[in-house]
């Protein structure tokens, strides 16, 4: 069997004249899970509809488990592409019983056992007969779960999984359909404009920008190491400070830092909350060369988010612990406990 | 986000047989052109003239009134048997939707019977010294009777929409304290615009068609026209070029509707209304809400059947020929169900191009399928005779032709009913089976079909009821000798022999019932 469950070449799509999607390259390795993340409008759920064969693309190819679905003319329809779907909306047959929606794609007498097994695989056993508009949201998306995965498809495909749940639901679901996912060891492809579930659930983080990919990485590197200024943004709060780098180092507001001797000229270093820490004696040793003062304080239970002024005007924000709490007024020292990103400056 | 994917091409396979539905669906009309196509300058001179601009006034006149009137009756009626405490309000509803299986003839000749000269009315207003009632003749007969017998359309599209509306928008504008009437009129009744226009089209386009009716009131509308210049003149291309002016006038209602349907823009209620709407207590205005319903159901049923039940008691004795009965009820039968089950598997057609490839080509389709209704059925008898005469004289006066030429002509009303039920399924549904292993063709069996079996059936009953009663195309076209209620009816009554019509006509209504209980009383899909 084929390493890659799913290769996407240069694949390109549009409709009318809005181009929705153009030239990406993607890979899912078998037992992967991977996120497509992106804002809405991106084209993430187009690249998805044309992975399960509903749209075809204008160019590219597409294999599935080693076997050509799309390209040189050739588009295999949806039904024999062997590619589980999980619907935003669900998409259950109201019509059908719990067994019968999940037994749907084992033809037309599907196997009981089968029926059976995943029912159980999604926490649903025993609950065949029960009409499917009595679930619950999170037992209807099992249901779509455990219905993709019937077949033993050769990848499953999830469109913002888990948008209709509430929060707190959402979260539980979250780890279930994770182990679900590892028990069936079907490799799946989820999309979702919501970067802490691409980073929670994902072995591999697709981040989406305007129909084509900004970066592709685990959940560290997009996070810790994003390719651009968009990127770092997207997936979560950022300061940037400006810098200029010379003989391996670049000076910030903040202090000096290591880089790539080769990298020179004018850059951002990019740092996140968690990294900038902030206290009322002295720093340890002796890192901060910043003072400021506290502007504005976000508690948020087990952390609190913190504004501080520089001396010198520029805002940075610290995220702190609960304990102690900081109070606008407060005098600070700044310092940088954590990675950073160093970016070259457009311009 | 979601792709509803505006330039999505159809299958090759849907668009070809979509087309062939629509090549049936426009032969009377194509047909009709080719016969004023072949002398085209003494057709235009035919109808280039002062009585073709009256004629336009009188039909568009007599359409517009009664579709005013019906809404008018229609609505209220709607709104009381669906949202309020109105008491028995189910009994009511079906009542109300009762006359629409009374033939507009049937209907006509009771109304002219009761209340014409020398009619029942005034035999008994006679000794009051009343010798002279004001005339059921003309436009007003064929107005009252039209109306009367048509607004039942209307009050199932308007019904069936209030009962999807979420009632929450509702209670929403009674919390921001309107009336019920007043939420009524700013929250409900825009909402049911799209409804009201597509029940208003229908019985627009019914009342440019209706021959029996006009012509028993007296009233000089278009069929009535062609219907003289043919059989009086066996003028064939002075007919034809009427009726080539007909279909221009309904063309342009059809695009008058088009334009305001695209501006009402249907508002998707929200897919799964948990609640049941809490009744609208009515209070004071309960007798009056009776009362309008009571009065709407006797004149529009209880009066009608009541003449037509007298008039078969009177018959009974005369007439012995129930085996003729039998057989020509099996005609009945054998016309309308063949014709709504073959009506039903082309609707489909037309209506999963329409609903789920929206662009110029499904839209075009659409349009032309509707021209056959569009057309009376006059004239797409007369059509269909030319055609086979020319092209299939095999076909010519067989039961295959008759079949061919209802289901032409009610073909839109399965379009429509099947459509509406399309409309409701999310097309995730459908794509989610593809992904699940199975075609196209497996998808439409387990998902869609099942799903909108409602929508089917109630195409399938409309397009029988409309079959079953229709008169003036089976008269045309059937086979020498194949007597149906329809035409057993017109006979009798035509002949003067009304007493004997009226078994008859019982019995259509008999047949007709079980169908229209399909159609009012279906409960909503799962």
């Amino acid at each position: 069997m084929s390493e890659t469950a799913l290769e996407l070449r240069s694949i390109r799509k549009s409709f009318g004249e809005v181009e929705a999607v153009r030239g990406i390259d993607l890979e899912v390795m078998n037992g992967e899970v991977c996120a497509l993340l992106g804002p809405s409008g991106c084209g993430k759920t187009t690249t998805l509809r044309l992975i399960a064969g509903l749209e075809r693309p204008d160019a590219g190819t597409i294999s599935v488990a080693g076997r050509r679905v799309d390209g040189d003319g050739a588009h295999l329809a949806p039904e024999k592409r062997r590619i589980g779907m999980v619907f935003q909306d669900y998409a259950l047959f109201p019509h059908l019983d719990v067994a019968a929606n999940a037994g749907y794609g084992l033809g037309r007498n599907p196997d009981p056992t089968r029926v059976a097994e995943v029912l159980e695989l999604v926490g649903l056993g025993g609950e065949g007969a029960r009409p499917v508009h009595d679930l619950s949201g999170g037992q209807q998306q099992r249901v779509a779960l455990a219905r993709a995965l019937a077949p033993t498809p050769d990848l499953v495909l999830l469109d913002e999984p888990f948008s209709n749940l509430d929060a707190s639901l959402r979260e539980r679901l979250r780890g279930e359909v994770r182990e679900i996912l590892a028990r069936s060891g079907v490799p799946a492809l989820f999309v979702t404009h919501d970067q802490e579930e691409a980073l929670s659930l994902a072995d591999r983080v697709a981040v989406m920008r305007d129909g084509a990919l900004a970066q592709i990485g685990t959940p560290e590197e997009v996070y810790g190491q994003p390719a651009d200024r968009w990127v770092a943004d997207f997936l979560g709060d950022t300061d940037v400070l400006p810098a200029t780098a010379n003989d391996g180092f670049v000076e910030c507001e903040l202090g000096r830092l290591g880089v790539d001797p080769g990298f020179r000229g004018p850059a951002e270093v990019v740092i996140r909350p968690e990294s900038i820490a902030i206290g009322a004696g002295p720093s340890p040793i002796g890192l901060s060369k910043s003072e400021g003062v506290v502007v504005e304080r976000t508690f948020y239970g087990h952390d609190q988010l913190v504004r501080v002024e520089l001396d010198s005007g520029v805002s940075v924000h610290s995220r702190r612990l609960g304990f102690p709490a900081w109070h606008p007024g407060d005098r600070v020292k700044v310092w940088i406990d954590g990675p950073v990103n160093v970016l070259p400056r457009a311009g | 986000m979601s792709a509803a994917a505006p330039g999505r091409r159809p299958p090759a396979a849907l668009l070809v047989a979509a087309a062939a539905v629509a090549v049936l669906a426009a032969l009377p009309a194509v047909y009709l052109a080719v016969v004023v196509g072949d002398d085209l300058a003494a057709a235009v001179d035919s109808v280039w003239n002062s009585r073709s601009a009256e004629l336009i006034v009188r039909s568009v006149g007599l359409a517009a009134a009664v579709t005013a009137t019906g809404i008018a009756i229609a609505v209220p009626i709607a709104w009381l048997t669906t949202r309020t405490d109105l008491p028995g309000a189910r009994v009511w509803a079906t009542l109300a939707t009762l006359p629409l299986v009374i033939p507009s003839y049937i209907g006509a000749y009771l109304f002219v019977s009761a209340l014409g000269p020398s009619g029942a009315l005034q035999d008994l207003l006679e000794p009051l010294g009343v010798d002279r009632l004001p005339s059921i003749y003309g436009f007003g007969g064929a107005w009252l009777v039209l109306t009367l017998f048509s607004y039942p359309v209307i009050l199932l599209t308007v019904r069936a929409s209030l009962r999807r509306l979420d009632p929450q928008l509702e209670e929403a504008a009674r919390a921001m304290g309107r009336t019920p009437l007043q939420a009524f009129r700013s929250v409900v009744l825009p909402q049911l615009r799209p409804a009201m226009a597509a029940g208003g089209l229908l019985v627009a386009l019914y009342v440019l068609s209706d021959f029996g009716a006009v012509s028993i009131m007296r009233f000089n509308s278009f069929t009535r026209e062609i219907y003289i210049t043919f059989t009086a003149g066996f003028d064939r291309t002075g007919a034809a070029a009427l009726a080539v002016l007909l279909v221009a006038v309904t063309v342009a209602v059809l695009v008058l509707y088009s334009r305001a349907r695209s501006r009402l823009r249907l508002h998707r209620a929200s897919p799964g209304t948990a609640r049941p709407a809490r009744p609208v207590p009515l209070g004071r205005w309960r007798w009056p809400a009776l009362g309008f319903c009571a009065a709407i159901v006797l004149v529009a049923l209880v009066l009608p059947v009541g003449v037509l039940v007298y008039w078969a008691i009177q018959g009974i004795g005369d007439d012995a020929g129930i085996g003729g009965l039998a057989v020509n009820a099996g005609h009945s039968l054998a016309a309308g169900g063949l014709t709504a089950l073959i009506a039903a598997l082309l609707a489909i057609v037309v209506a999963v191009l329409v609903v789920r490839y929206p662009g110029r080509i499904s839209r075009g389709l659409e349009r032309v399928s509707y021209t056959g209704y569009a057309l009376p059925g006059i004239v797409v008898a007369l059509a269909l005779v030319f055609f086979g005469i020319r092209v299939a004289p095999p076909l010519y006066q067989s039961f295959a032709m008759l079949v061919v030429a209802l289901t032409a002509h009610f073909l839109p009303l399965a379009i429509g009913a099947i459509g509406a039920a399309l409309l409701q399924i999310s097309p995730r549904v459908e794509e989610a089976a593809r992904g699940l292993g199975r075609g196209p063709l497996g998808v439409f069996r387990t998902i869609t079909a099942p799903l909108a079996l409602g929508g089917i059936a109630a195409g399938a009953a409309l397009v029988f009821l409309n079959a079953v009663k229709e008169l003036p195309a089976t008269l045309i076209l059937a086979p020498i000798g194949f007597e149906t209620l329809a035409t057993d009816i017109w006979r009798q009554t035509t002949t003067g022999f009304f007493e004997a019509g009226a078994v008859p006509a019982l019995v259509l209504l008999c047949v007709a019932a079980p169908p229209l209980y399909l159609l009012t009383g279906r409960s909503s899909p799962a």
